[in-house]
């Protein structure tokens, strides 16, 4: 059967009916469309998990700031605490929390990071597989291999809603990016693809109807610390998956949904930086103090 | 659309509209000129106009200017290396009627003053589409291996084309063709899936009424 990622049941079929992973067949189909070799496809996708691990040494040094000056140096807070032992969830949940937050303050310093699907959700996935891989000792293939997984999971989402939070949201953007985190853990802990399926469902749901609404239209506040929530809600969803729990409305009825709130959301809270913390006094006062006058005239 | 529109482009942040696309857009109309610009005059409209500053937009112009891809750390430093390298930049925020918020207009001028005009948006993720070459409707994406033809608006030059692009094997994905007039100069658009082999962009070129034919590899 042909995979079209029109649909996240036709996927978890597709992968039941030939008993194999989602990744594998997503890499076969991948290498058909782009005219080369599965080997190839998967080169190219282990560059950009060997991008992502730079990202997140990089992100972690001290003294990093964003270009504007406002943000920077959280991803080393953390890993302070978590050097010192001093943390509530310890390293799986922490580590992947101060990933995330390394690779989203890295790409805010103009670092160079892996758009995952958007630049303002670069930190989830690397944050959930880079600490799968530490804490977890699994292999770099199969982290390579679940972001085959994970992509599948975010072409259905960009098929039927959307990516970007200008369309949809934060929901779209750290939404989809959390969904897609699920998907790549639930399969590298070994779930089937139906748990994969319910992870997608439930990361999604409890992300529905986060706003974008950054401060001066930076990808800096609260982008960065939403990378940090996203990758906390997928190992929240991932581990739900894997124990079995089931998520009561379908993944692809969850993506619709998505898409319905996106299209009922006010523009002032899609990437306008017109409301939500962008209009609150101190967003209005961070907005001059980087570009020197009022957000008036922020479009 | 593929896995590496999902989990990619690998790029230099903060944004992949304003920063990534940015950067491709800016490359778009170097590879056009086909050789260094040595003036640039930049107009930005909508969101870029009003938050280029904070996202490094006028950086990743100027960088794609320079020939560098989105994921080239020496963005951060691109309107030094213009500088260094004497190429003026001149960065007009303003409006543009009926463009996308994320637009530039790009003019280049190389150092025998010929001078290229590029207009594309940045769509979202780091995808763009170039609406506008020389005022002339096209569009392009960047995605795909793109053959860009001005040629003589006469009957079976589209065809004299196509045919030769069958022959080569070649499958077209998105064909588009704008004129200015009857008779006058026209542009097709042709992306294609897959490579075109080597030498055919200069046969294209030679076929008659061609006036020039560009091929843009994906950016």
């Amino acid at each position: 059967m042909e995979l079209r990622y029109e649909t996240l049941e036709s996927l978890v079929r597709a992968a039941e009916e030939t008993n194999r992973k989602i990744s594998d067949l997503v890499l076969e189909q991948q290498a058909l469309q782009l005219e080369t070799s599965p080997e190839e496809v998967y080169q190219e996708m282990l560059r950009s998990y060997q991008v992502m691990e730079q990202a997140a040494e990089e992100g972690i040094k001290p003294g990093l700031r964003s270009t504007s000056g406002l943000t920077g140096g959280d991803a080393y807070r953390m890993e302070q605490a978590l050097q010192r032992g001093d943390t509530i969830c310890g390293p799986m949940f922490t580590g992947a929390i101060t990933r995330a937050l390394a690779v989203s303050e890295l790409n805010a310093s103009m670092g160079r990071i892996v758009a995952a699907p958007t630049a303002g959700s670069c930190g989830i996935l690397p944050g959930a597989l880079l600490t799968f891989q530490k804490e977890k000792e699994a292999s770099e293939q199969d982290c390579v291999m679940s972001l085959f997984t994970a992509s599948a999971v975010g072409m259905v989402i960009a098929k039927n809603a959307c990516l970007a939070g200008a369309q949809g949201g934060c929901q779209a953007e750290c939404g989809s990016a959390s969904a897609m985190a699920a998907a790549a853990l639930v399969e590298l802990a070994g779930g089937s693809p139906k748990m994969i399926a319910h992870g997608v469902a439930i990361a999604l749901k409890n992300i529905l109807g986060l706003v974008c609404d950054p401060v001066a239209g930076l990808v800096e506040i609260p982008c960065i610390k939403r990378n940090a929530a996203g990758v906390a809600n997928a190992l929240c969803a991932a581990e739900m998956a894997l124990a079995g729990v089931h998520s009561a409305i379908p993944a692809d009825e969850v993506i619709l949904a998505m898409k319905r709130i996106g299209d009922a959301m006010s523009p002032a809270l899609k990437e306008t930086a017109e409301g939500g913390l962008a209009a609150t006094p101190t967003g209005k006062r961070l907005y001059q103090q980087v570009f020197g006058r009022g957000p008036s005239s922020l479009g | 659309m593929n896995v590496f529109d999902i989990v990619g482009p690998v790029m230099i942040g903060p944004s992949s509209s304003h920063t990534a696309g940015a950067a491709r857009i800016g490359r778009v109309a170097r590879a056009l000129l086909g050789t260094d610009a040595a003036r640039a005059e930049i107009l930005l409209h909508g969101s870029f106009a009003k938050t280029y500053k904070g996202h490094g937009t006028d950086k990743a112009l100027v960088a794609g200017i320079l020939g560098m891809k989105p994921d080239d750390p020496r963005i951060r430093n691109s309107l030094q290396l213009a500088a260094q390298e004497g190429l003026k930049v001149e960065l007009v925020p303003g409006s543009i009627e009926n463009a996308h918020p994320n637009t530039a207009r790009v003019t280049l001028w190389d150092r025998e003053g010929r001078q290229i005009s590029v207009q594309g948006a940045s769509v979202g993720g780091g995808s763009i589409l170039i609406t506008q070459v020389n005022g002339m409707s096209v569009e392009i994406s960047g995605q795909f291996v793109t053959l860009i033809i001005l040629h003589r608006d006469a009957p079976g030059t589209i065809a004299a084309v196509t045919e030769y692009m069958s022959e080569l094997g070649v499958n077209i994905c998105n064909f588009r063709l704008a004129r200015q007039y009857k008779g006058g100069t026209a542009v097709m658009t042709i992306e294609v899936d897959g490579k075109i082999p080597k030498g055919a962009n200069e046969h294209i070129g030679s076929l008659p009424n061609i006036i020039r034919s560009t091929m843009l590899e994906p950016v």
